[in-house]
């Protein structure tokens, strides 16, 4: 497994997609290479900071509106 | 294909032909943040990004009876969505600029390159006690969000669906209409851009701790000459 062949499965190696047949000839070659091994680690902690991006509340000043529409759109259905 | 996160799927859409409020507003609250962040993407209007997802969500009062369960309900919003925000952005002067810009510094990635090339720059430790302690620093936070921002159009859609929402693959091409394969590079490309983002904080953070090691001693050593 080259550098560039271990960076094309580091996403699925996170999504947990990492297919059985490659698995461990990917985590032999993190083992030895510590360039790798720190860009899979970073790329992890990079992946847990963007979900954390989701926590951020957002604003919603047309719910109430959007709800009335609903009421109003369901009630004159005229299906 | 469906969702198998999403079993109450079916019950939800019944409840909302139905016109069941509760359940439209516990929807609204679940998808408004997706769907705004997912919306800002094609604008840095804040008003037309609100714009698409109200439009968004009056698609899907209307077509909710048309529904056919084909892909998840989340999946079919988030399509709505997108289909809106080609129009209504396309039309807005403010559209975001940069798609045709060139990929992020750093590394260049093609999925396959196989044996062509080593690292241009080889990662280094960050240099941090507890790595993961920092990502989850509001610091760290700020610098993720930024490059989050920066990233090109389709990466950014993409990063945000996987990995700020927590979609499939599967889902995040049906919404955008990729193809595996440019999903899966997109996604590199983005997580690499903020990962680089990090890298370069994190390294800058290494250089001024060790400045200020090296002038701590410098310091001391005038001290211990007297």
């Amino acid at each position: 497994v080259t550098c560039i062949e271990s960076i094309d499965r580091m996403d699925a190696a996170l999504d947990g997609a990492l297919p059985e047949e490659i698995r461990s000839g990917f985590h032999d070659h993190l083992g030895e290479c510590p360039a790798c091994r720190n860009y899979f680690e970073q790329l992890g902690l990079t992946v847990r900071a963007l979900g954390r991006l989701a926590a951020r509340p957002e604003a919603n000043p047309g719910r109430a509106a959007l709800l009335e529409l609903f009421r109003r759109g369901r009630r004159n259905d005229p299906d | 294909v469906r969702d198998p996160l999403d079993e109450t799927g079916d019950d939800q859409v019944e409840r909302l032909r139905a016109g069941d409020e509760p359940a439209f507003s516990a929807l609204v609250d679940e998808l408004h943040g997706p769907l705004l962040r997912l919306a800002r993407t094609f604008t840095r209007s804040q008003a037309l990004a609100e714009d698409i997802v109200q439009e968004t969500w009056i698609g899907v009062i209307r077509g909710i009876d048309r529904f056919e369960g084909r892909s998840s309900l989340r999946t079919w919003i988030f399509g709505i969505l997108i289909r809106r925000a080609r129009t209504l952005a396309a039309r807005d002067a403010r559209r975001r600029v940069g798609e045709a810009a060139a990929s992020p510094p750093g590394l260049e990635w093609e999925p396959g390159a196989g044996k062509r090339g080593l690292w241009s720059r080889r990662p280094i430790p960050w240099g941090l006690d507890d790595p993961a302690s920092v990502v989850e620093g509001e610091e760290a936070l700020a610098i993720v969000a930024a490059a989050f921002e920066n990233l090109p159009e389709s990466q950014r859609q993409v990063v945000q669906l996987r990995d700020v929402e927590g979609l499939s693959a599967t889902e995040v091409c049906n919404i955008l209409g990729l193809s595996e394969t440019n999903q899966r590079v997109l996604l590199h490309r983005g997580r690499a851009a903020v990962r680089n983002a990090l890298d370069r904080a994190f390294r800058e953070g290494e250089r001024l701790r060790a400045l200020g090691l090296a002038i701590g001693s410098a310091v001391l050593g005038l001290g211990g000459v007297g």
